[in-house]
């Protein structure tokens, strides 16, 4: 057994966290940033912490991710980080040459108590960022939420430093779509095209994180959201903020700045959350929903009516962050299975509300939430009473083998596999892709087992 | 080209590059670039070890991920708990692919666990040593472990969290032997510092506690070998056909126990230099064991490192033994290099890696006929460069001087010298070398660029400039450089790969490497329409 210390009695642990089902917020910054168009994120701390994002980023997209740190040594660490980071800026605009250096901080530099626009302003006032330029950031210690606040926060550090009110509203809709796969972005993007409206979408990592092999390497891609497009984003008619903890954030603070409507929604995985977001958008743009839509959730019901006999009961197991955990569990409650057990590290009220009442039919369901609701807990709650399905990233597998349960990959990161950068898991496209991951691992597991004179060859 | 003007031109290659950058980094940088001429009479310096620059894209990590990540990563049964918000644990939680085998299956693995104290903004602000006790001793309920080590993170120096009393106070506690590590990412200027600080804490708090190793008429300690990808496994498999015994490895699929007892072996060797040349120091300091520098990365290096193994125990059987061993592994590698090597030959290589890794890898591809261009370390020191001759004159900085220098001295009772007076003097008359270690610069080519911490903007430049068949680095760099339509080699994972040690190790890599160089995806970069085709031109030209 890999996992062989994991006991099935399960003790209350109040400082212990084993095998975390969240991390911390500055690779939810550094992703956030590498959605906007011709940006260097920069880490403002230790080496570590900038070799580590980049790493698990990389091993999640097979991509370049491209980022700059502040390097800090332990005379930065006591006399502060000022010095690194405007020789930072300077080095970064003299050879990588970005519009926008994003930085954010570290459990370091703000334990310190560097004052990041101060820094920025002197930095500034030395002339060490070219006209037409900018240096923008976020606050994002470690020690506060998760990798999914620090996603938050950059994306706010948009809003923050750009978005502007020139009090002539566009007919567009500004779309956050929150901490999904490029992949999802480009598939948020087309349904809304589909239905006729223009739209600003942010961060978007699309043609970034998913960009073609042309023989020629780009430091920062064709995609992103532009500058333009961020100030736009102020005349916008509304904000579709795509879950409450990676989106809502920047949606409520454009709202305040302005006065771009806010409206809240799931990120749209399984069929009621994508039906929310094009009836939102139907009525919030006064578009109708064309066929072609309909015919594609048309599709998605069939898909469902179907197979409904295979996920009828089974119950299953996630982990991962809140903004996906609500519509997924949402979704496979809907097609009839349970989900019995869920945790995320990340924390937040918002998920305390909301589950109880997608959960309101699985009575023998659990959630939990915090520093302790970790993949060591999920593991705990297996060994006590099995689950047909395990869904969450890619350090599910060792649970996986151990108790011989198939893992669906889902969620940040997928180091093992690929298809997220490319297939969507959002919108009705979307969820039959998941319906058919569901059933192949269903059904791959019946093959595998069953004794020969039960082997069938049509499902 | 003749080597002359191959010098003249990187030189030129360098100078273009310096004018890009601002003037302070100019300065700095052009001291960490060396174009290469080995036999001067003065030998070339070049700059290590010090300090990146912000902003330059580097490849380096951190005190942490040398300490937890790299050193103590591997070892399976001692329990790691990382102080500090939840990051530094989850990326340093199974991502360096060190494989171990535990003997049975109840033995103590704790690899696949993650422990964290998880700070919240609470114990920033009123400390963390009471959530840390709270949390080894859960850790020690559950797990049960003979061992624990505890890994501070950036913000647990600033807050004054004392690892060690608390490591301290809950060994007396519970009963486990257990350390801490003050290895916070600021520490020294790369993962090097990180090395320095979990050996020094090894030396201390476990090597010499073991009263008896593994039985066995040759034992060796093997310092600095990873088993990344299986490399220790194929280096055990070696050792025992030939009869001599691996009482620990530092540290690829390594227990508590064997790092205990790396002093009761009659002699140590040592693999990657950088990340633990001075532990085989402090042990024949401490306890008499000698050591000397070993590579068995590349199928020649790896019959030199066993010859020499043979020729200290001097031991005419065990001489015999390894003779037979190399001759039957020489044929199995001729033959894979009769096959491979035609293909390969001529073909140009970079490496830009690790501290040993950019070294001793350029064996395995002067075996299969290829050329270096440039090579360069990530986190190596100036000795892993030049040769261990220089250590008396490195200067210590600011950023080397905050890591400790353990003073050690010969043990009351276990200091047993392994070879008399006598016997080292023969042996020195055959040339044989203790201590030893040339560096990477001496068996380069002249003209072949030497770049320290190289960054982001050099690479590309020296692509572009040399456009190498190959480059070798890691995980960050691998699909910026694949991008450019060539492949990129991990060094640090093997691509998942691997083992690359020994000769069986050798095998795979020459296969490895062929197939990434004559793979036929590369050549569909280019979409058949933007794709030259004269005849068709010349037909639509001729119906206007």
């Amino acid at each position: 057994m890999l996992l062989r210390h994991t006991p099935k009695e399960v003790k209350e642990r109040e400082a212990l966290t084993i095998n975390p089902a969240k991390t911390c917020q500055p690779i939810g910054a550094m992703y956030a940033a590498l959605g906007i168009h011709n940006c260097l994120p920069h880490s403002h701390g230790s080496q570590g912490c900038c070799s580590y994002h980049r790493s698990m980023l990389t091993r999640h997209y097979k991509e370049p991710v491209m980022a700059t740190t502040s390097s800090f040594t332990e005379g930065s660490a006591v006399f502060g980080g000022q010095a690194n980071l405007l020789a930072a800026v300077e080095n970064i605009f003299a050879l990588y040459k970005p519009d926008v250096i994003a930085v954010h901080t570290t459990c370091l530099s703000e334990t310190i108590g560097d004052d990041i626009p101060q820094i920025v302003s002197k930095a500034v006032e030395e002339g060490k960022v070219p006209p037409g330029k900018f240096v923008i950031h976020a606050n994002t210690p470690s020690y506060i939420g998760s990798h999914v606040t620090g996603f938050a926060n950059m994306v706010k550090g948009m809003v923050k430093y750009f978005s502007v009110r020139t009090g002539v509203k566009d007919n567009q809709v500004n779309i956050i779509p929150g901490w999904v796969e490029p992949s999802d972005m480009r598939e948020i993007k087309r349904l809304t095209a589909e239905m006729g409206v223009k739209s600003i979408m942010f961060p978007d990592t699309s043609e970034i994180m998913d960009s073609p092999q042309t023989g020629k390497f780009e430091m920062y891609g064709k995609g992103g959201v532009t500058i333009d497009e961020l100030r736009a984003s102020g005349d916008s008619i509304a904000t579709l903020a795509m879950g409450h903890e990676a989106s809502v954030p920047a949606g409520e603070l454009l709202d305040s700045k302005c006065k771009v409507k806010l409206y809240e929604l799931d990120v749209p995985i399984g069929l009621k959350a994508t039906d929310r977001f094009i009836k939102t958008l139907s009525d919030v743009m006064n578009v109708p929903v064309p066929e072609s839509i309909e015919r594609e959730r048309g599709r998605l019901v069939d898909i469902l009516t179907d197979n409904e006999q295979y996920f009828y009961n089974k119950r299953v197991a996630l982990y991962g962050d809140p903004d996906q955990l609500i519509p997924m569990c949402e979704f496979l409650v809907d097609i009839g299975m349970r989900p019995v057990y869920v945790v995320t590290g990340t924390p937040g009220k918002y998920f305390a509300a909301r589950m109880p009442e997608v959960l309101k039919d699985i009575p023998e369901a659990k959630f939990r939430q915090g520093p302790q609701a970790d993949m060591f807990l999920v593991h705990q709650w297996i060994k006590n009473e099995p689950v047909d399905l395990l869904i969450g990233n890619t350090w599910g597998k060792y649970i996986a083998r151990d108790e011989n349960v198939p893992l669906i990959r889902f969620g940040f990161p997928i180091m093992d596999r690929v298809g997220h950068s490319y297939f969507p898991n959002v919108g009705y496209t979307g969820a039959i892709r998941l319906i058919e991951k569901l059933l192949n691992a269903i059904l791959d597991k019946r093959d595998r087992e069953a004794p020969e004179e039960k082997f069938e060859l049509m499902f | 080209m003749s080597p002359e003007n191959k010098i003249q031109d990187a030189q030129s290659i360098k100078e273009e590059m310096l004018g890009s950058y601002p003037t302070k980094t100019a300065r700095k940088r052009q001291k960490q670039f060396v174009v290469n001429e080995p036999g001067l009479e003065a030998k070339q310096e070049i700059q290590a070890n010090v300090r990146t620059l912000p902003g330059i894209i580097t490849q380096r990590g951190c005190s942490y991920a040398g300490c937890k990540g790299v050193v103590l990563g591997p070892t399976r049964n001692i329990l790691n708990i990382t102080h500090g918000p939840i990051g530094c644990g989850y990326y340093s939680w199974l991502t360096r692919r060190n494989q171990t085998r535990p003997e049975s299956d109840t033995d103590d693995n704790f690899m696949p666990y993650c422990l964290s104290t998880d700070m919240q903004d609470e114990n920033i602000i009123f400390g963390g040593e009471k959530k840390l006790k709270k949390a080894i001793e859960e850790a020690v309920d559950i797990f049960h472990p003979k061992a624990v080590g505890v890994f501070s993170t950036c913000p647990i120096g600033l807050i004054g969290d004392d690892v060690h009393a608390v490591s301290k106070e809950m060994s007396e506690k519970t009963g486990a032997n257990i350390f801490g590590f003050s290895c916070e990412g600021y520490k020294g200027v790369s993962q090097s510092a990180g090395h320095h600080i979990a050996n020094n804490q090894l030396f201390k708090h476990v090597i010499g506690k073991g009263k008896a190793c593994k039985a066995g008429k040759f034992k060796v300690a093997m310092l600095g070998e990873y088993n990344i990808g299986g490399d220790a496994f194929a280096l055990e498999e070696l050792f025992d056909k030939c009869g001599i015994t691996l009482v620990a490895t530092f540290s690829g699929n390594s227990t508590y126990e064997q790092f205990a007892s790396a002093h009761l072996a009659d002699l140590t060797v040592v693999m990657c230099h950088r990340s633990i040349n001075y532990v085989a120091d402090m042990i024949e300091k401490k306890y008499g064991v000698p050591w000397f520098k070993v590579n068995f990365i590349g199928a020649e290096a790896s019959a030199k490192s066993l010859r020499k193994i043979a020729e200290y125990f001097d031991n005419a059987e065990l001489k015999a033994r390894v003779e037979k061993v190399i001759a039957e592994e020489m044929a199995k590698v001729k033959s894979a290099l009769d096959e491979i090597k035609p293909k390969v030959e001529g073909k140009t290589a970079m490496l830009f890696v690790g501290g040993s890794r950019a070294h001793h890898y350029q064996e395995l591809f002067k075996e299969m006929g290829m050329k270096i261009l440039a090579a360069g370390y990530e986190f190596a020191h100036r000795d892993d460069y030049e040769g261990r001759d220089v250590l008396p004159t490195i200067k210590v900085d600011a950023d080397s001087r905050n890591i400790e220098e353990l003073h050690v001295e010969a043990h009351a009772s276990e200091y047993r010298p392994r070879k008399t007076k006598e016997e080292l003097e023969a042996l020195a008359k055959k040339g044989f070398e203790f201590r030893d270690y040339k560096g990477m610069m001496p068996e380069m080519d002249a003209g072949t660029l030497v770049i320290d911490d190289i960054n982001h903007f050099e690479t590309e430049i020296i692509i572009e400039k040399y456009k190498p068949d190959i480059f070798c680095a890691g995980i960050k760099e691998k699909y910026v450089i694949q991008k450019l339509g060539m492949p990129l080699k991990q060094l640090h994972s093997y691509d998942y790969g691997g083992p690359y040690a020994s000769f069986a190790g050798a095998i795979n890599f020459y296969r490895d490497v062929e197939r990434m160089l004559n793979t036929r995806i590369w050549k569909h970069i280019k979409a058949p329409w933007h794709k030259v085709e004269p005849l068709a031109a010349v037909f639509i030209n001729a119906t206007n």
